[in-house]
């Protein structure tokens, strides 16, 4: 049962798709001064499974939101493609959507519930181009891009997305994704909502979709044994700054930063003990 | 859709509000096809006639009298004809002479009648009487023996040669059948100042009223639909500039814009669809504000950043993904702007700023002309009573229908 | 074997909907727990877990309903109870409940104390403000929370301290059942620790008898329970102690939820999750015969239509399904 499936795959030769240099989201000023992101350096590379893992108020969310160019960073340069990222006018961030896209933590506030199902995919086969196609054309586009997420898009015709489970919606956003083959897929906590029964389900769907469109994946999880299970390269976010990042197998198994450790070892594990005896309740949490 | 609509049906509050909103609009439409005519149309030349029915003395006497052996009527012709006034005024003529009557019933026409029958004496003067008012009780003595007599009256017509010949003879026994006289009129709400028919008006009156608070309430919510669209979802610099001005139009009482702009365009001008512009121009912040909030909040969820990822454009997004959210709430917010729309107007109009009055009549002119002509003091309640009702009617069933709406479409109000 | 604490009899419970439909929440549950002992439930969100833990309060508003079964605590049959002696008699001295979001149920004009005082004063109305100031100062102490908290609104705590208060709150009587509804999930891990820590602190203080832990994080509640049952669908579908539910669960349906569990130790990394397709079936009109029948790679025509009985073997565990054990082993040992 424990025989490794996927093995670690060595990114740092392979092209740079999205890479900041730093980034800095301050809100506010003054004496009310946040600094959600702290002048933050990464680097993701071409079909590389990238999880950023932190806790709530870690800023990893406000980094989200300014990779996909929905917030504008304070400070900082974000490069797309190794080219500096334009996004000043609403064409330019057109084209840039088309090489970034979203699956949101919470399904049914992803969806706009007033509109049918048919609407959202067909939105997308637009997107791409596609408004030319004949209706057969788009049906059987639509029809493949519910076959790959294991869903039947007869039975989803004229359906409204309430109508559906959160498994069954997130797995929609999937294949949403499929449509769009955008270069960067960005998974804010994609799975938090879902059952632990349908999260094998999608993880396996964004593992599937990675190696079939050959995307970057960015992982945005606060579960530690999530990111270790699923993604190539991990980085660790405290208060607006990364602490560590590096492969997964070495952040996880030998983490080097103190944030990391206390985190790996706070997470209840089933082979290893987890160890209540150093807890001082005393400390101030 | 369906679900949403079956739930607001099963809202007990929602139903009764509509219910009651729905009878004043049939009656609105339905009354007219009865009564038809001019609403304004004066119909009697006196100030405030009664409510009751009326028939023409003239047709009346027309009409084939049928002879009734009725004792009781006779007493209760006297009953009603001796006025509170008259019975008065025997008991100080009674105690003037200084008559014992501890045992007298004022309201006892009989016993009364036979008192005055035995002591009153117009040769004697009671001590310390004025001579106009020993005149009074002589004449109120006359008018007395006229009712009691129970004479015939004879009707009498020009004949041919030009002498008057006598035509008919009415004796206290004869009836005529009111549905054989010609032009009988019946008035529930009897007439106002100027001699129309107060349920005929107010049916109409009704109707504008209503139309203005549909008006007026379309405009606000429509100005404070857009700018709270615009304002929570462009934020920033618009969101800054739209709610100053909403600010100030906060700030400063909206009534007392609504009399300065209703005083400042004359009366000439003022047709029932100005009013309610008018109303409206000044109504619309409260929506503004809160469609404002709603938005911000729906402004980042994920389903609206999915819509700007998959490049739709404003409009849009603004179309399709925030209005049909906050559509259940402006409906809300709008049926809470006809209600205050309507009090609005009734309000100008009962301060002379109104519509002009010689066009439609409005449920705030109906309350204007009741209170410039006195209605409230000479105890003319049908003018003004049944408006205030109908308008306490129309709110209250327009806000039944928001609080259901909101028991609906809020769950943290469910009980 | 220790004094029984908490016994639950083949309870029933359901929900009435806005358009009067019955939703049948809890269907037939029986368990027991023993003094000293704590009880986890795990489940999909809509399996019944919450609702569990309400109906065993016995204090019932709508739309929850008591349908039939009993709920015993040490000896005292609380089922049929009108709501308002339970509020005064049952809850707070006999059970405790902490729901998820319990740190918010505090109200933030009102400082810590006045909670104390207030869940005292509802059972012993003669205590005094300072016997009760020395009371909550002694507990306090014991379970390390801060004594200056005591004077402090809620808004000063942090998530995690506002979560220890509520918990030390809700448990200052004593009571002899603790139901903890996720109590730690909306924290996060280091908070999340000292939570733990401080309910088993007042378990092995025998402050609080025995514990009901209800919890989707199924490496959670391995670490915290004695035992462990798996409820689907309103039913309990297996029951048993937590090692052997973890490594090794009978039902079909725990065996899946149990091979999605992912935690950062080595050796889990990219090895194949157990999926369940399909959801749960719809509480209004529950199927005749399994319930997970639906969802089932084992199922066969039998188990759609028959119902199925709770199958005890081992030592006090429990599982619901046709198949027998061997025959799911055989099963599993093919994938």
């Amino acid at each position: 049962m424990n025989e490794p499936v996927r093995v670690q795959k060595d990114f740092t030769n392979a092209p740079l798709c999205l890479s900041g240099k730093g980034v800095t989201k301050i809100f506010g000023f003054g004496d009310k001064k946040t600094v959600a992101v702290d002048h933050v350096d990464f680097e993701f590379h071409e079909g590389e499974f990238v999880s950023i893992v932190g806790e709530s108020g870690s800023g990893k969310t406000t980094l989200s939101k300014m990779l996909l160019g929905l917030s504008n960073a304070t400070e900082g340069e974000i490069f797309f493609q190794g080219k500096p990222r334009d996004i000043s006018s609403g064409h330019k961030k057109k084209e840039y959507w088309k090489g970034i896209q979203a699956i949101f933590q919470d399904p049914f506030s992803s969806f706009n519930t007033f509109q049918k199902i048919d609407t959202v995919l067909l939105d997308c086969i637009n997107m791409r181009g596609g408004k030319s196609l004949s209706k057969e054309e788009k049906f059987n586009m639509m029809s493949e891009a519910c076959q790959f997420v294991n869903l039947e898009f007869k039975e989803l015709t004229n359906k409204y997305p309430f109508e559906l489970s959160g498994g069954q919606m997130q797995r929609l956003m999937i294949a949403r994704i499929f449509l769009l083959k955008p270069k960067i897929l960005l998974a804010d906590e994609p799975t938090s909502m879902v059952d632990a029964c349908s999260r094998a389900t999608i993880l396996d769907m964004l593992l599937n979709l990675r190696d079939e469109v050959g995307m970057t994946v960015i992982f945005i999880t606060h579960d530690i044994g999530l990111a270790y299970y699923i993604s190539d390269t991990v980085y660790i976010m405290e208060h607006g700054k990364f602490v560590e990042y590096g492969k997964a197998d070495e952040v996880i198994l030998h983490p080097n930063a103190a944030y990391t450790k206390r985190l790996i070892s706070d997470v209840p594990k089933i082979h290893e003990a987890w160890d209540l005896s150093t807890v001082d309740l005393k400390q101030e949490a | 859709m369906k679900n949403t609509l079956r739930q607001v049906f099963h809202s007990p509050k929602f139903v009764g509000g509509f219910v009651i909103f729905l009878a004043i609009l049939l009656t609105m439409f339905i009354y007219p096809l009865f009564n038809p005519g001019n609403p304004l149309q004066q119909i009697g030349v006196g100030t405030f006639a009664k409510p009751g029915t009326y028939v023409s003395l003239y047709d009346a006497t027309k009409a084939k009298t049928e002879t009734f052996r009725l004792p009781e009527a006779a007493e209760n012709r006297l009953a009603a004809s001796l006025t509170d006034e008259d019975r008065v005024a025997m008991i100080e003529y009674f105690n003037a002479m200084e008559i014992d009557i501890s045992d007298l019933d004022m309201d006892d026409t009989d016993a009364l009648l036979q008192m005055w029958e035995e002591n009153y004496d117009p040769s004697v003067r009671p001590k310390g009487m004025t001579g106009a008012r020993v005149n009074y009780f002589k004449r109120l003595n006359n008018s007395l023996q006229d009712l009691k007599s129970g004479d015939t009256l004879i009707i009498a017509e020009e004949g041919e040669d030009g002498e008057l010949v006598e035509s008919k003879k009415i004796t206290t026994t004869d009836y005529v059948n009111t549905n054989a006289v010609a032009n009988v009129k019946t008035l529930p709400l009897g007439t106002d100042n100027f001699g129309r028919d107060v349920l005929k008006e107010l049916v109409s009156a009704t109707g504008t009223s209503i139309m203005i608070g549909l008006l007026a309430g379309t405009v606000a919510t429509i100005i404070g639909l857009s700018f709270g669209l615009l304002a929570g979802y462009l934020g920033g610099f618009v969101d800054d500039f739209i709610m100053f001005i909403t600010n100030i139009f906060t700030v400063i009482p909206g009534f007392v814009l609504l009399i300065l702009i209703s005083y400042s365009i004359g009366q000439e001008q003022r047709g029932a669809a100005v009013v309610a512009t008018v109303i409206g121009l000044t109504g619309w912040t409260w929506t503004a504000r809160s469609v404002r909030s709603q938005v911000i909040s729906l402004r980042n969820r994920d389903h609206v950043n999915l819509s700007k990822l998959s490049g739709h454009s404003l409009l849009r997004i603004i179309l399709t993904d925030i209005l049909p959210y906050i559509a259940s709430y402006v409906v809300m917010a709008f049926i809470l702007q006809v209600s205050s729309g309507i009090l609005a107007e009734a309000q100008l109009s009962l301060l002379g700023l109104g519509p002009r009055t010689t066009e439609v009549p409005t449920l705030g002119l109906m309350m204007n002309w009741a209170m410039l002509y006195s209605a409230h003091t000479n105890g003319s309640w049908w003018a003004y009573f049944p408006v205030i009702l109908v308008i306490t009617l129309i709110s209250f069933s327009l806000n039944l229908m928001n609080t259901g709406l909101d028991q609906v479409f809020n769950p943290t109000l469910r009980d | 074997m220790g004094k029984v604490m908490l016994e639950v009899r083949n309870l029933k419970t359901k929900y009435v909907t806005r358009f009067h439909e019955d939703v049948y929440a809890v269907d037939g549950v029986s368990f027991a727990i023993e003094e000293g002992k704590s009880l986890g439930i795990a489940g999909e969100s809509g399996c019944g877990k919450s609702t569990l833990a309400l109906s065993m309060m016995g204090y019932y508003f709508p739309p929850l309903h008591y349908m039939s079964g009993d709920i015993i605590i040490d000896g005292q049959n609380i089922s049929g109870m009108d709501p308002d002696t339970v509020r005064k008699t049952i809850l707070g001295s006999e059970i405790a409940y902490i729901p998820q979001a319990a740190m918010n149920a505090l109200n933030p004009t009102q400082k810590i104390i006045r909670f104390l005082e207030d869940v005292i004063h509802a059972h012993d109305p003669k205590k005094s403000k300072a016997e009760i100031r020395e009371m909550a100062e002694a507990r306090f102490a014991e379970v390390g929370l801060p004594l200056d908290a005591l004077d402090k609104h809620a808004v000063e705590l942090s998530g995690g301290m506002k979560q220890r208060t509520v918990i030390a709150v809700s448990t200052i009587l004593n009571p002899k059942v603790l139901i903890a509804d996720e109590p730690s999930s909306a924290l996060d891990v280091t908070s999340q620790k000292l939570v733990i820590k401080m309910m088993r602190q007042l378990m092995e203080s025998g402050h609080v008898k025995s514990m009901l832990f209800i919890t989707h994080e199924l490496p959670l509640l391995y670490n915290v329970t004695d035992d462990i049952m798996v409820m689907y669908a309103g039913q309990i579908v297996e029951k048993g102690t937590a090692q052997e539910m973890v490594f090794d669960p009978v039902h079909p349906y725990s065996h899946g939820l149990m091979g999605s569990i992912l935690v950062p130790e080595e050796g889990t990394r990219g090895h194949k999750l157990a999926a369940i397709p399909g959801a749960p079936p719809n509480l209004k009109r529950p199927p005749d015969g399994c319930r997970f029948a639906e969802r089932c790679k084992y199922a066969t025509a039998d188990c759609r239509y028959t119902a199925i009985p709770e199958k005890t073997f081992g030592e006090g565990r429990m599982y619901r399904c046709l198949l027998g054990i061997d025959e799911l082993k055989e099963a599993y040992s093919h994938e």
